[in-house]
């Protein structure tokens, strides 16, 4: 069975480049404002979307993916109204892939089953849920793998060559690396490190592997892109719609024109990404 | 929810996924998965070791001045004229809480994995003080998180983490409570895994925490239970502890919850009642969810969001509990009931009055609770309370509760 994201990633692979992933976080600031967001990311440039699901307590993400989530909350979103985005969003795009993104306790109130139904059923094809490592599969990842969702997980500089095996038992569609030990948001590792890593884990798996955490700029998508099959951009996203928020959240510009100009720019990084590796 | 079949015994927990049935558990980040696989391989080397144990002995008896004292609280008797009440004195520990317990435990684990560098989170402060100085006491970089809200309620405690060297770090989402402290708390530790010792001050968090917290804590029920039989010559019929996360409770009734006939009951902070959303009784008032690494009972909403909460009393104002605890309220071996702030305040004067101690505002909550069942109780039966910590950190709380300045 192919997903989704199996055939975009098999299709970028074709072309020789590597894939634009983008986080956003769904409700940020309110539902139809971020749904107008989620529309205008394919055109921009964007090659799969990472929907970010808010959590009150998002214990591995940085100030502005934490405020955005607190954003969205204040907004009324709820896991039910995330799903009703992605369909929304999937009446008119059945191409681009969609990651829901977030932490396990509002998928575990909602009911295992019951969400991988719903999920499945609005277009959803992946699944990042940052607190459930492979210690826990049981609790979602089997029954996703079974419901035909894509459980991606994130592979860390502290995954060593003993641990990957693990990590990468039941991961599907991609796999995350983290590019360094921290929180969203925070500066790029050493990209040659990075670089290093991707290696590393291409040499124990035959998914594509992405690289997240610190990429913000064209140029720093570009370097990364070199080497990896993804670059993941969320924090640059989350900040491009805060900065046209004013202090009691009133919109000072389109938020959709904001993230759209920010990643058409990322978009010239990842395509010009192996021609310049390849100079 | 099914109820899970009555154990043989109430003490094997957590299995080896870290789960006390389908509680507990290691609900991480990946960049903290090998971190913890660690921390559970040293601790199991570790609790076997004589050389551990003997240092950690001798650190409790010459540093902590354990064993705590199990006192009978002839006044708080008197005056209730039911069941004979003793305290179970964790106040008279060094640092005045049973928190120094969990603390030198941890720290000689963080010497023993070579880290460079401690991290706490704390809600009253009392575990942040017992981090601090632990930290001072074997030369560790300590950097605290406490929640605004909370720096500003216990100030004594703050100034008292600054003396010993710790950095004390406010911590201003949600709330600014312990729930947030442990967030940064996390956040801190997901970024310096590679030097840093995660000192956690609750029996919850990812498996092996609820274990090891547990652990080094039940060296109050262990003493209790012997200081008992020597001073009465029969176990007690009643304990009470209050809970927040609940590490002083489990450390009380954890060498009891095999002794069929003693009645457990674990204290929860009922805030302003439990018909709002101002009150920390996630076990009266929550339900199942997974925060912090562990799935437990928690205060949240439809949608999986947690709530804030409310309590008085900054150590228990915290909207989940520890793994363990969620087990035996679902096995039915420990009761779990909720005491007010009004309430807590009363036996905290109460207790200050007639016994010339002043207990922590945490501690009031447990004794609230026997103030309420002693009285029904005969002459001969026997309640112990844990009196937890002692509650010079909260005059100013009580006194704003009070409608005095000082």
């Amino acid at each position: 069975m192919t997903t989704r994201i199996d055939r975009r990633m098999a299709k970028l692979k074709s072309e020789g480049r590597p894939a634009l992933v983008t986080y956003f976080m769904g409700g940020d600031p309110d539902y139809d404002t971020s749904l107008s967001i989620m529309k205008a990311l394919p055109g921009a440039g964007s090659d799969i979307i990472e929907l970010g699901m808010p959590f009150s307590d998002p214990m591995a993400d940085g100030p502005a993916i934490q405020a955005a989530g607190l954003r969205a909350l204040k907004g009324g979103q709820t896991l039910v109204k995330t799903l009703k985005m992605a369909s929304e969003f999937r009446a008119g795009d059945d191409e681009t892939p969609i990651v829901l993104m977030g932490y396990y306790n509002p998928i575990y109130i909602y009911g295992v089953d019951r969400f991988l139904a719903d999920a499945k059923a609005s277009g959803i094809d992946g699944l990042i849920v940052v607190d459930l490592p492979p210690e826990m599969d049981e609790e979602l990842c089997i029954p996703a793998l079974k419901a035909g969702i894509n459980f991606i997980r994130l592979a860390t500089p502290t995954t060593d060559d003993k641990r990957l095996p693990k990590v990468l038992q039941n991961t599907s569609g991609f796999v995350y690396y983290v590019s360094m030990t921290g929180i969203t948001g925070s500066a790029l590792a050493d990209t040659a490190k990075v670089a290093a890593a991707v290696k590393r884990i291409k040499g124990h798996t035959v998914l594509p592997v992405c690289v997240g955490f610190g990429v913000k700029t064209a140029e720093q998508a570009r370097v990364i892109g070199a080497s990896a099959d993804g670059v993941v951009v969320g924090t640059a996203i989350v900040n491009a719609v805060a900065n046209v928020l004013g202090p009691k959240g009133e919109k000072t510009a389109d938020p959709a024109d904001a993230v759209a100009t920010l990643v058409s720019g990322l978009s010239q990084g990842v395509r010009s990404a192996r021609l310049a590796a390849a100079e | 929810m099914d109820k899970p079949a009555m154990p043989n015994s109430f003490r094997t927990g957590p299995d080896e996924q870290g789960m006390f049935g389908i509680f507990g558990g290691r609900f991480v980040a990946e960049t903290l998965m090998p971190l913890i696989l660690d921390l559970e391989e040293q601790w199991n080397k570790a609790k076997n070791d004589p050389e551990f144990k003997a240092e950690l002995q001798n650190l409790s008896t010459h540093y902590a001045g354990r064993p705590s004292k199990l006192y009978f609280a002839e006044g708080l008797t008197r005056h209730l004229g039911g069941a004979k009440v003793y305290f179970k004195r964790e106040d008279l520990n060094h640092t005045g809480s049973h928190k120094i317990n969990n603390c030198l435990g941890q720290i000689l684990l963080a010497k023993r994995m070579g880290k460079k560098r401690i991290i706490a989170e704390t809600g009253a402060g009392q575990h942040g003080v017992a981090s601090a100085t632990v930290a001072a006491r074997f030369d560790y970089p300590c950097v605290v998180y406490m929640g605004a809200t909370d720096v500003a309620r216990q100030s004594p405690n703050v100034f008292r983490m600054k003396l010993l060297g710790a950095e004390v770090r406010p911590v201003t989402a949600g709330h600014g409570t312990l729930k947030d402290a442990m967030n940064e708390a996390l956040r801190d530790w997901v970024t310096n895994v590679e030097d840093t010792y995660y000192l956690i001050g609750t029996a919850a968090g990812p498996h092996p925490y609820p274990e090891l917290v547990r652990d080094f804590q039940s060296v109050i029920g262990t003493e209790a239970r012997a200081q008992m039989l020597e001073q009465e010559g029969r176990l007690p019929d009643v304990i009470i502890a209050c809970v927040g996360g609940g590490s002083n409770a489990i450390g009380l009734f954890h060498p009891f919850l095999d002794d069929r006939q003693v009645r457990i009951i674990g204290v929860e902070a009922g805030g302003r009642g439990l018909n709002g959303v101002e009150h920390c009784a996630s076990m009266n008032a929550g339900k199942p969810g997974v925060l912090h690494g562990n799935r437990t009972y928690l205060l949240q909403n439809s949608d999986g969001q947690i709530l804030d909460g409310h309590s008085i009393s900054a150590g228990l104002d915290y909207p989940g509990v520890g793994p363990e605890h969620s087990w035996l309220r679902d096995s039915g071996r420990v009761e779990y009931v909720p005491i007010l702030d009004d309430e807590a305040l009363e036996a905290f004067q109460l207790t200050t009055r007639v016994e010339g101690i002043i207990p922590a505002l945490e501690s009031a909550h447990a004794i609230a609770h026997a103030m309420k069942i002693v009285p029904a109780m005969d002459k001969d039966q026997i309640v112990i309370v844990n009196l937890s910590g002692r509650g010079d950190k909260d005059v100013h709380t009580v006194a704003n509760m009070l409608g005095m300045e000082i």
